[in-house]
Order: structure tokens, then sequence, then C-alpha cells
């Protein structure tokens, strides 16, 4: 055999293996969507939806959990956008070029690598101990809050960025400062960008790191909610509590069902 | 007017402040905590001791069994996600059409969207009986499983990850060696690939971070028994598993066990921030600059 068919013979077997892989990437993900699907949609229900934890499976539901996660979803969002994006604005339109914002980016960058199980344990003693707010809602918000800033901030960052400099220089020549210019010609613009770097897994450049696990993975490490003002769990950790209880499993199935509708609706 | 915007930059600048507050807060934290247990076992024993035992009555500090445990997860799903995920960048990047890529990299990057709970969920009641079929005799919580899916999870970090840095290879580097003659697979492995190998290592880098820091997968399917073991095959702890297992448990805090989670969390904090730190450093360093 010429060396010229064995080469043409390894690159014909590599495209094949090459293929296959990416197959199997797809097949493992189908495999584990269907078996999600397979065992949660026949027990996923109008009467699990809403009702209350019980003893008894067949009359368990999720309400509680349900509430907790939207509670802590909203909350998060309401505390975590507005100072990402004020951050990444900074950064971006403020803060070129000093040490402070070399530091700043540096600091980001270390931010996110940080593992979610160590913002739990700072919340755990910064928020519910330090500020005294218990296990609640707001804890967990805050806890999260500070997770997904870094993701916020480079969003911010890379949507600013794609803002024409023309669109700042015409605002400037027209007598604007630079708040103005930012408030009524920048951030504008930049929405549909900014929206589009958060929901969008992956699809950023931000650091070169996926930016996927921004609302899938928060940190379950005790955030149970119970007390100031709320008594309610997340689905997550009451998930990852359930699972040590075989018997519980009819109640605890449907569960990964929810998360991954919702993670997928948002990715 | 200029007051006003002198302060409306300076509330920008305290909201970036707030990410220097916060990882303040996390050196802070872990620091004084795992001071209080330090002051209690020395840092020699913490380091060489080979057993985990804080919560028993014969109570042993030796951080190695949960070091060991996320490393051998870790491995195995470093051991997946590696060469399937090098595979499929070079071959989305070098062989499959524009198009073909366009669809199946979303496709493939919905894999690390998936809330990790539902990841440990899925290693525990298909992976684990599934492997149990083909390996008799192993555990129902085992190191194994909990990596391998661990290794689905960060697939496509690698891939997508890989492929960007292959796609940053330039052309004429290509052409130039097709006009030698190579063939795909050979410019793929000796042009391409050797170019675009410091975006490579970074984004294994990064994977072995994620992994390392990964928390339900192997909370849920790796089980809790801390020991110092290489085999896959029986149960394990990793360091945030055991956080997870205290701070979410009945410990009291203050105590010497409660204070055995900052000891813990501080090991994994270094760990990730050296790893995410010699991936920094190497995109720095080793960049091919083309342009």
């Amino acid at each position: 055999m010429s060396n010229m068919t064995r080469n043409r013979l390894l690159d014909g077997a590599f495209r094949a293996v090459g293929l296959l892989a990416t197959l199997l990437g797809l097949l493992l993900l189908a495999v584990f969507l269907l078996d999600i699907l397979r065992t949660g949609l026949s027990r996923l229900s109008w009467q699990f939806l809403s009702a209350l934890p019980s003893r008894f499976p067949e009359r368990a539901g999720i309400y509680t959990a349900l509430l907790g996660t939207v509670w802590i979803m909203v909350l998060t969002a309401l505390i975590a956008v507005p100072v990402g994006l004020a951050a990444g604005v900074y950064l971006e339109e403020y803060g070129r070029k000093s040490r402070w914002s070399a530091l700043l980016e540096i600091n980001i960058t270390n931010l996110a690598g940080v593992p979610s199980v160590i913002y739990g344990l700072l919340g755990l003693n910064i928020f519910v101990r330090f500020l005294r707010m218990g296990s609640s809602v707001l804890a967990a918000s805050c806890t999260l809050a500070l997770l997904i800033l870094p993701i916020l901030i480079v969003a911010t960052r890379e949507a600013i960025r794609a803002v024409p400099k023309t669109l700042r220089e015409a605002s400037f020549a027209l007598g604007a400062t630079r708040w103005q210019t930012i408030w009524y010609q920048v951030l504008p613009a930049s929405m549909g960008a900014f929206l589009r770097e958060l929901f969008w897994p992956c699809r950023g450049r931000w650091a070169k790191r996926p930016r996927c696990s921004c609302w899938g993975c928060w940190p379950t490490c005790r955030l149970r909610q119970k007390a100031p003002w709320t008594s309610f769990r997340r689905c997550p950790f009451k998930y990852s509590t359930g699972f040590r209880a075989p018997s519980r499993h009819s109640e605890s199935t449907p569960p990964p069902l929810l998360l991954c509708c919702c993670s997928l609706r948002l990715g | 007017m200029k007051q006003r915007e002198r302060l409306i930059e300076a509330l920008l600048a305290l909201s970036a402040g707030i990410s220097v507050l916060t990882t303040g807060g996390i050196i802070v934290m872990l620091a004084v905590e795992a001071a209080h247990f330090f002051r209690q076992v020395p840092l020699g024993t913490f380091l060489t001791d080979t057993q985990w035992t804080p919560l028993f009555a014969d109570k042993h500090f030796g951080i190695l069994p949960l070091v060991s445990g996320t490393l051998l997860t870790t491995g195995v799903a470093i051991a997946v996600a590696l060469p399937l995920g090098l595979i499929i960048a070079i071959y989305l990047n070098e062989y499959a059409t524009v198009g073909f890529r366009n669809v199946i990299k979303p496709l493939l990057e919905v894999l690390a969207a998936v809330p990790t709970v539902v990841y440990g969920f899925f290693a525990l009641t298909v992976v684990t009986p599934f492997l149990q079929r083909l390996i008799p005799g192993m555990a129902g919580f085992n190191a194994l499983s909990a990596g391998s899916v661990m290794g689905i999870m960060i697939l496509p970090l690698v891939s997508s990850l890989s492929e960007d840095a292959l796609t940053a290879v330039p052309r004429s580097l290509r052409e130039a060696s097709y006009a030698l003659g190579a063939t795909r697979l050979q410019t793929a492995m000796r042009v391409v690939v050797p170019a675009a190998s410091s975006g490579i290592t970074v984004s294994v880098i990064l994977a072995i971070s994620r992994a390392v820091g990964e928390t339900m997968i192997v909370a849920i399917a790796a089980g809790q028994e801390p020991r110092l073991t290489a085999n896959p095959l029986v149960p394990v702890e990793t360091i945030t598993t055991y956080i997870v297992q205290v701070s979410s448990g009945d410990v009291a805090y203050g105590t010497l066990e409660y204070d055995t989670i900052f000891a813990a969390g501080i090991t994994l904090f270094v760990l990730t921030l050296v790893l995410n730190n010699v991936g920094y450093w190497f995109r720095q360093k080793f960049r091919e600059q083309y342009e």
C-alpha cells in the first residue's frame, strides 16, 4: 500500500470517527432528554405542581419549591442586573487603562472561576449569619446575585463594545455629557445584544468560558429557605435532599423535567 | 451638571467595586474561619493524614481522601471529555460543512446548560445501573458514573472552546499544508492543532477547573465516603460534597467539625484559583498572534 493510499484511508477513517464522535455527543443529549421526558412527563400533573409537600408520595407536590425557585430567580435578577449593568458600563466607558480597572479585570476573571459551593459558604457567612438575614429567600438571592455578577458584567461589556464609536461621537458633538450619551445612546443601542449575550448560552466570547452556568447551576449549598419572610425551598435543593430516600422517587422525579424546561427556555 | 456626572461615575465605580468586595469577602471569610481550624489541627496533619473522619468519635483531619476523590472524579470526567471533545472539535472545524457546524455546536452546548442536579439524578438512576450491568460488583455510589456524567457536562467546554481556537488559525496555514499534498487529517494533526495548542490547553484547563468545583453531580452520584483510593468503582467523597454534607446537615456552627468545611473550602478555592490562573497565564504567554 502506497503512502498516499494509506494517508487517504486514514483521512477517511478520521472523518468517520469524527462524525461518530459528534453523533455520540448528540446521542448522549438525546438519551438524556428522552430519559427525563419518559420518567418525568407521566408524573407531571397540575396536582403535582400545585400541591404542598406531603409524607404521602401520591399526594405530594412541589408548589412551595416551585414558588421558592421563582421568587429567588426574580429577586436575584432584580439585584444582580442593575449592579452588573452599572459595573459593565463603568469598566467599558469610564475605567479604561487605569490600574484600578486592570485590577477589576483580573478580579472578574478569577471570580468567574470560583466554584459555586464557595459562594454558598460566603452567603452562609455574610448574609445568613453576619447580616442576620437567616436562611431566607433574600440571603439566597443576594448570594446568587454575587455568583452571576461576573457573567452579567462580561455580557454588558461585550454588548457595549459592539456599539459603534460614531454613535457616541455624534452624541458628544451635540453637546451631550458622558452620562447622557450612555443613557440615551449607548445603553438603548446595546440592549438587544445584552439580552442575547445573557440568554444565549456559550455564544459569547467572554474570557473564553461559556456562560452556560448562568441560570443552570445555582449554588445549592445550604440555601434552604426557612423564616424571616417566607418558608420556601428551591427545587434543586429539595430535589437534592429527596434523592437519598429511594421511596420518594415518585415525588422527586419531575423536578428535573421542570428544571430542564426552565433552563432550556432561558438558554 | 458636573456634579451629577461625578455622582453617577462614583455610583458606577461602586458597582464595579462590588466584585472586588466579593473576592475580598471570599478570601477573608475562608482565611478567618480556616484559621480557627488550623489553630486546633496543624497544617502538616491536615496535608498528610490519610483519613478524613471529622464527624466520627475517632477524629482524623487529613484532606488527602477528599482531594483524591475530587481528582478521581475529575480524572474520569477528563478521560471522557478530552478525547471526545477534541475529535469533535477537529471534525467540526476541518471536515464538517459550515451549516452542519452551526447547527451542531449550539446543540452540543445545551449539554453544559443543563442544571447539574439533573445530571446527578441521571448518573444515579440511569448511568450507574447501566454500568453495573457491564461491571458486576460496582457500588451504587461510585466515582466512575459521576465522573463520566461530569465528562458529558464539560464536553461542550472542551469541544466548543477548542473549536474556537482551531477557527482562529489562519487559512493560509492550512492552504500551505494542502499545497504540499497533505490530507486533511495530516493538516489538522500537524499544522492546525499545534498552531492552536495554547487555546486547546486553556480549554482543557478550564474544563478541569469546572470539574473540580462541580458540586451536585458528585454529591448525588459519587457517594459520601471519604477514602484514599484510585479505584473508580467504590464510593468516594469530593471536597464539594463534603461541604454540602456538613453545611446542610445538623453540625453546630462554631464547632471544630463545622470549621472543617472552611478548611476544605480553602483547599478547593486554592485549587481552582491556581488552575484558572495557569490558564490565564498560558493564554497570555503562548497565544499565537498571526495578524
